[in-house]
């Protein structure tokens, strides 16, 4: 069985192939500040009293947080009452949280082995440590509160076999790029990724990056076998045991791709698709107004030191507003700490409390009409950011940062 | 169960922010909702949309982010059923669980805007009755086809009695 079988079968109590529909319990839920009103209504609506397990769910309120109107500000109100009620512990807010993706790994609250579903797309991140995550809407997410149970399809799996080591600038986002232009926006639909081969070439926060963006290819979940850098990272972090799964030898693969990790370049895409996919360099004379370093796909500590290291001494473009967002509450210390902070205030940036709000056009830099934004996130979309003839290239945070400083896209090296 | 309609055309890849752009998720009101239901494509959409139209879609309609909300929108307006060539997965699931009419039909195509349809959703079967063309979908799964004709996820569980 592949990895995604073997997960999902150790769930089901049984052997499962691809393509067969399963019910499987639930070893954690989460909803968001958006997705998780819907959720609990849906879980009224099922008659629900009780979540199956208060301690494996969490709400977190990161996407329209701190709160930009007064709609959004009852929606979060309506998620901490029901949390109060159920008495769930892991409700997560401004000052004490982050954004979902970056900040439940780090809590140690999704593990190795484990089925994770979220009411959220980017909920596929936890497949960097080896758990079958997906993404779903609120009604699933409301059933998986009140029963601790979903249904799955279980996927086809796309092999990855990766080999070399990343060349400098290049980062896991320039390998979720690649696969993404590879197999297109839907090449994946109803599948899983799995990475195999020289894993190890990527640090954790880029396969927490490449995981995360499996769903831009319509993947159900991007899966790593956890290795000894996921083991100690759960060291002293885990909440509960885990038992780690790996993928049986002989399974059953869909497709295989290889990826020499040595060849990648640092990439862009295109507005409006992740799939529209170009190296840099060849991209000419772009120019740009904003650049936003942060969000569940690069808002991690490798992400800030690399946006750091290119602004060290720098100053972002007199045209340009750049935002940098770290993840979570603990990142943002740490930024502050180890004297990040001070480089991207320094070199004219604004430096933000965690919150998902510009990747989707919420608040915290919106783009107007005519608008051109550098953005480390994960959808470029028409429209994703603010008005829709708005325009986002996406990029790893080296180049997003390299853009800021000269005001168009730029790869580092030209510094 | 037979759905007519008039057929509202749309591309590729129409994802949910198009569906229904984030800055309006403050409400879970299919009728507010509705109101901007396409208006990422194009400002002008929900102005075009009249109760019962059919969209018609290219491939992975649907994709992108897992908000609910775009089948509440596309409910709100009042669209009668989407057909399309594909759906992205998280989409697909949404719209089974609050028995919302999707067909999933690849051999799909040419069906022009303003075209008369005539959607058979248990059969899937999609007649163009201007253009004469009639399209077969593969069957559905039987288990999705369960979800579907107890009404969506909830009146499912409930019958199944979970949570009550």
């Amino acid at each position: 069985m592949t990895l995604a079988e073997a997960i999902i079968a150790r769930h089901a109590g049984r052997p499962v192939a691809a393509g067969e529909f399963v019910e499987v319990p639930v070893d954690f839920v989460l909803a968001n500040d958006i997705t998780a009103p819907l959720a609990i209504r849906a879980f009224r609506e099922l008659g629900a009293n009780r979540v199956f397990d208060p301690s494996r769910v969490a709400l977190v309120l990161d996407h329209f947080t701190p709160c930009k109107d007064v709609r959004s500000a009852e929606q979060c109100r309506a998620v901490r009452e029901f949390a109060r009620a159920q008495g769930i512990p892991h409700l997560f807010a401004e000052g004490r949280g982050g954004i979902e993706h970056v900040l439940l790994p780090e809590r140690g609250l999704v593990l190795p082995g484990e089925i994770v579903v979220g009411g959220d797309s980017h909920t596929c991140t936890y497949g960097a440590l080896g758990a079958f995550a997906t993404g779903m809407g609120s009604t699933d997410i409301g059933y998986a509160m009140a029963t601790g149970r979903t249904w799955l399809r279980v996927p086809r799996t796309i092999r990855v076999e990766l080999s070399g080591e990343l060349p400098r600038w290049v980062t896991g986002k320039d390998l979720a790029l690649h696969l993404i232009g590879m197999v297109g926006t839907s090449g994946a639909n109803w599948c899983a990724f799995e990475f195999a081969g020289k894993v190890e070439a990527l640090p954790l926060d880029d396969r927490l990056t490449v995981a995360n963006m499996a769903v831009e290819a319509g993947a159900t979940a991007g899966l790593f076998p956890p290795d000894g850098e996921v083991l100690d990272y759960l060291r002293g972090r885990a909440a509960r045991g885990y038992e780690p799964v790996y993928p049986e030898p002989g399974a059953d693969y869909a497709e295989a791709v290889e990826v020499d990790l040595g060849r990648l370049r640092p990439l862009v895409a295109r507005p409006h698709s992740p799939a529209d996919v170009v190296p840099v360099e060849g991209l000419g004379e772009v120019a740009i107004d904003q650049v936003v370093i942060g969000s569940c796909t690069n808002g991690r500590w490798r992400d800030l030191l690399l946006a750091a290291e290119v602004l060290r001494g720098r100053e972002v473009h007199p045209r340009v507003r750049c935002i940098v967002i770290p993840g979570s509450q603990e990142l943002h210390l740490r930024a502050v700490r180890e004297g990040l902070a001070e480089v991207f205030l320094e070199a004219g940036a604004v430096l933000s409390t965690p919150t998902c709000g510009p990747c989707l056009g919420g608040h915290m830099g919106v783009l107007a009409a005519g608008e051109r934004c550098v953005s480390t996130t994960n959808r470029n979309f028409r429209g994703r950011m603010g008005h829709p003839e708005g325009e986002v290239y996406l990029a790893n945070p080296a180049v997003a940062a390299a853009s800021a400083v000269l005001g168009r896209i730029a790869s580092p090296e030209e510094l | 169960m037979v759905i007519r309609g008039r057929a509202l055309v749309v591309g590729d890849d129409v994802d949910t922010d198009a569906i229904v752009p984030a800055r309006y998720l403050v409400t879970s009101d299919p009728a507010e909702l509705g109101r901007h239901c396409l208006e990422g494509l194009d400002l002008g959409f929900p102005g075009r949309i009249r109760p019962g139209d059919i969209l018609v879609a290219g491939e992975n309609f649907g994709c992108g982010s897992s908000r609910e909300h775009a089948v509440l929108a596309l409910k709100g307006a009042g669209i009668g059923c989407v057909v399309a060539r594909s759906f992205a997965r998280i989409f697909f699931r949404n719209a089974t669980n609050l028995g919302f009419p999707l067909v999933e039909c690849p051999v799909l195509r040419d069906v022009a805007e303003g075209d008369l349809l005539a959607v058979d959703l248990r059969r899937g079967v999609i007649r163009d009755l201007t253009s004469g063309r009639a399209f077969a979908a593969p069957p559905l799964p039987p288990f999705i086809l369960e979800i579907l004709d107890a009404g969506g996820l909830i009146p499912w569980a409930r019958r199944r009695r979970y949570g009550a």
